[in-house]
C-alpha cells in the first residue's frame, strides 16, 4: 500500500485541477451539513428557552388540573370539567407533608378598562401565596392579604403588559380600573417575565383574589386547578404522590378507576413541550439529511465522470505498478476529501446561518456539537459510500484497454 | 561495441547462460482473445529467450501479435497458455496484484503516445513508479532527479508535458521507465510520434543505456531503419516468430546525429 500522505496529496491535486467542479460537487454536502446544523440549532435553542423559562417559574411548582371527563363512553379532553374544590386545595396544603403552599386557581378573560383605555386580558385568581408558588414578585405596590381573600375584595395586581397598555407612563398603583363593569383597585404591578418558551407574553395578565374572581366574575364555586409548591425541588415527586393519594381518597375513587384529575410538575410540562419540539427538530433535521444524501449522489456522479475521464491516467498508473487496490484507494480518498471538505465548509455555514437566524429573526439558537459531529461523520460516511462504486470501477479497469482509451 | 554477439539461434548461448540465464524466457506462449463468439488467436506458440544486455527490436505488420507479445512481456496481461520466466520467476500464473508489483520493479514502459500525466510536472511523472513502491518523498525526489539528469532533462523538472516538445516528453517517459532500475525496458513504437531527428536522439539514449548500463531493451517498431539501431531483430507474423536474426549493419545513433545538421533550438 502506498503512503497515506502521498495519496492525500495526489487527491488534493486531482481535485484542485477541477476547482469549479469540485466546489459545485461539494455544494451538495455543504448545504446538507449546513442545513442539519442550522435546523438542529434552532430546535435546540427553542428547547433551551423552554427549559430556562420553566426554571424561572420555579421547579418546585406542581399543577393539579381536573382530569378527563367520561360521559357516556366519550372521553372528553383534559380540563373539560372540574372536580376540584377549594377544600381540595386546603387539604393538600394541610395534609401533604411535602407540600409548602397550595392555592386554588381560577381564570377567566375579560376586557379591562381605565377611562378611555381598554385592554383584553387574562384574569387569574389565587390566594396570597401566588408570589411564593410562581416565584413572581410584585415590583411596585403590594400583594393582597388573607383578609382581602376572605372578604373577596375587588383588588388586583396588573401584569407589566396590562399596566403599560392601560396606564402608559403612569403609576397604576392606587388607581381604579373596571372589569365586568365593576370598579377594582390596583394595588400592585408584577415584575416583568417576558416571553415564555412558547412565545406567549407572560406579563399579559391580571391577578386577583380567587374568591373575588369566583364570586364577582364567574359566579361559581369550583376551581380551574390548584397550584402547589413543594418544600423543595427534590420533594416534587413525593409531593405529587401525596397529592394523588389524597385526592383519590377525597374524591372516593375506587382502585380500578382512573384519576379524575391530573397532577403535573413543570418539568413534565416542559417535557411535553420539548417532545413536540423534538419531533419538529427531527423532522427538519431529516429533511436536511435527505439533502445530504442528495449531495452524496452528486459526489458519486462526479466521481463516475472522473473515473471515465481519467481512464488513461488509471492505465498509466497501473502500467507503472499501481495495483487495483491503489487505484481504488486513490479515488475513494478523492471522494472522502470532497465530502470532508464539504463537511467542514458546511459546519462553518451552518454555524454562521444559525447566528444570522438568531440575530435577524430573534429566534434563540443553540449550536449543537452533537449535530456538528453527527453531520460531519455522516458526510464522511457519504463520501465513502459515494466513492466506493466509482473507485471499484476504476480498480477493475484492464490496464491495456485503459492505456488505449482516448 | 566490444561485446557484440554473433548468434542466430536462441538455443545456443552458452556464454550468456553463464551470467544468470535469460532475462526473458517464453515457451509456447499462446494468447487467445474472446470477442463475443469469435476467438482471436493472437499468439500461436512463441518460444524465445532474451538475455541481459540485449537490445531487441520486434517487427511485424499490425495483427502479427507483436503488441500482444509486448503486453505479455510487460506483465500487463497473462498468457492463455505457455510459460513466461522473467528473471527466473514464472509470471504466467501470477495474480493481478503480483503482476502490478512486477511492472513496478522489473519492467519499464515507454509508449508511442508518451503516456505522461498531463498537468503534472516532469519530476512528478518520473516519481510515479516510486510512489507505488511506497518510497519516502526525499528518496523519491533524489532518484527522480537523477533519472531526469540521465536523459538530459535536469533543467526542466518543473515543466508540465504541454510545455515540453515531443522528444522531451519521450525522455521524461524514459526517465520514468528507468527510475526504479527495471530488468527490462519495453518500448512500444517509441518514435512513432516523433520526427526523424528526434527519433534518432531517442535511439541514441537507448543505445547509450544499453551500452553503459547493460540495460535489456525490447523495442517494438514497424520502421526498418529504427530496428537497425538494435542488435537483434525478431519478425512476427500471424502469431508466430518468422525470423530472428542479428542486425548485420547496425547503426550508431551517435554517428547519425553527428552527420545531421544541428538542431534548430
Amino acid at each position: 500500500m502506498i503512503l497515506l500522505l502521498t495519496i492525500f496529496r495526489v487527491a488534493f491535486k486531482a481535485l484542485g485541477r477541477n476547482k469549479m467542479r469540485s466546489i459545485l460537487t461539494m455544494l451538495g454536502i455543504i448545504i446538507g451539513v449546513g442545513a442539519v446544523i442550522a435546523m438542529v440549532s434552532i430546535g435546540q435553542g427553542a428547547q433551551q428557552t423552554i427549559s430556562s423559562a420553566i426554571a424561572s417559574q420555579g421547579s418546585n411548582m406542581i399543577m393539579v388540573m381536573p382530569g378527563a371527563w367520561n360521559s357516556g363512553g366519550v372521553r372528553m379532553g383534559l380540563g373539560t370539567t372540574s372536580h376540584l374544590t377549594v377544600e381540595d386545595a386546603q387539604a393538600i396544603e394541610k395534609e401533604c407533608p411535602a407540600v409548602k403552599y397550595a392555592s386554588p386557581s381560577v381564570r377567566t378573560t375579560c376586557s379591562i378598562v381605565n377611562g378611555n383605555q381598554n385592554w383584553f386580558s387574562n384574569v387569574q385568581g389565587y390566594d396570597v401565596h401566588f408570589p411564593q408558588i410562581r416565584l413572581w414578585e410584585v415590583e411596585n405596590g403590594t400583594f393582597y392579604t388573607d383578609q382581602d381573600v376572605i372578604t373577596s375584595q375587588r383588588v388586583c395586581i396588573l401584569g407589566k403588559t396590562v399596566s403599560d397598555n392601560l396606564f402608559p407612563g403612569l403609576d397604576p398603583v392606587g388607581q381604579e380600573i373596571r372589569m365586568r363593569n365593576m370598579p377594582w383597585r390596583v394595588i400592585g404591578v408584577l415584575k416583568s417575565k417576558g416571553q415564555s418558551g412558547f412565545g406567549q407574553d407572560q406579563d399579559d395578565l391580571v391577578i386577583a383574589p380567587y374568591t373575588t374572581v369566583q364570586k364577582k366574575m364567574l359566579g361559581y364555586t369550583f376551581i380551574n386547578g390548584i397550584v402547589v409548591s413543594a418544600i423543595s425541588e427534590t420533594a416534587t415527586s413525593t409531593a405529587q404522590d401525596e397529592i394523588t393519594d389524597l385526592l383519590r381518597q377525597r374524591h372516593h375513587i375506587a382502585r380500578s378507576e382512573d384519576d379524575d384529575f391530573q397532577v403535573r410538575n413543570l418539568s413534565d410540562i416542559a417535557e411535553l413541550a420539548n417532545s413536540s419540539n423534538q419531533v419538529m427538530t427531527l423532522l427538519l433535521a431529516s429533511i436536511a439529511f435527505v439533502s445530504l444524501i442528495v449531495g452524496g449522489i452528486g459526489v458519486m456522479n462526479i466521481m463516475l465522470v472522473s473515473v471515465t475521464e481519467r481512464t488513461r491516467e488509471i492505465g498509466i498508473r497501473m502500467a507503472v505498478g499501481a495495483t487495483g487496490g491503489d487505484v481504488q484507494f486513490q479515488f475513494l480518498t478523492e471522494a472522502v476529501v470532497l465530502a470532508i471538505f464539504g463537511g467542514v465548509l458546511g459546519i462553518i455555514i451552518g454555524v454562521v446561518s444559525s447566528k444570522v437566524i438568531s440575530n435577524s429573526l430573534g429566534w434563540p439558537t443553540l449550536i449543537s456539537t452533537t449535530a456538528i459531529g453527527a453531520a460531519f461523520s455522516f458526510a464522511a460516511l457519504i463520501g465513502i459510500a459515494a466513492g466506493w462504486y466509482p473507485a471499484l470501477k476504476a480498480s477493475r479497469l484492464d490496464p491495456i484497454e485503459a492505456l488505449r482509451y482516448e | 561495441m566490444g561485446y557484440a554477439r554473433a548468434m542466430t539461434s536462441t538455443d545456443m548461448r552458452p556464454e550468456m547462460a553463464r551470467d544468470g540465464g535469460p532475462v526473458i524466457k517464453v515457451e509456447n506462449l499462446h494468447k487467445i482473445y474472446e470477442m463475443g463468439d469469435t476467438k482471436v488467436h493472437a499468439l500461436r506458440g512463441i518460444s524465445l529467450e532474451i538475455y541481459r544486455g540485449e537490445f531487441v527490436a520486434i517487427m511485424g505488420a499490425s495483427g502479427s501479435g507483436k503488441s500482444t507479445f509486448m503486453n505479455l512481456v510487460g506483465c500487463l496481461d497473462s498468457p492463455s497458455e505457455g510459460t513466461y520466466l522473467l528473471d527466473n520467476t514464472n509470471v504466467a500464473s501470477l495474480s493481478r496484484i503480483d503482476l502490478a508489483s512486477i511492472r513496478n520493479r522489473h519492467v519499464g514502459f515507454v509508449f508511442q503516445g508518451f503516456n505522461l500525466l498531463s498537468r503534472t510536472t516532469a519530476l512528478e511523472n518520473v516519481e510515479l513508479p516510486l510512489i507505488y513502491s511506497a518510497m519516502r518523498a526525499r528518496e523519491r525526489h533524489k532518484r527522480s532527479r537523477a533519472a531526469l539528469d540521465r536523459v538530459g532533462l535536469g533543467g526542466r523538472m518543473d515543466h508540465i508535458p504541454s510545455q515540453l516538445s515531443g522528444g522531451q516528453q519521450q525522455r521524461v517517459a524514459i526517465a520514468r521507465a528507468l527510475v526504479n532500475h527495471p530488468s527490462i525496458l519495453l518500448a512500444d513504437e517509441p518514435t512513432g510520434n516523433l520526427d526523424s531527428r528526434t527519433s534518432v536522439e531517442i535511439m541514441d539514449i537507448f543505445q547509450e543505456l544499453n551500452e553503459t548500463e547493460k540495460l535489456t531493451i525490447v523495442l517494438v517498431t514497424h520502421e526498418p531503419d529504427i530496428a537497425e539501431y538494435a542488435k537483434r531483430v525478431i519478425h512476427f507474423r500471424d502469431g508466430h516468430v518468422m525470423r530472428d536474426q542479428v542486425v548485420q549493419k547496425r547503426r550508431s545513433a551517435a554517428e547519425v546525429l553527428a552527420s545531421l545538421p544541428p538542431a534548430e533550438d
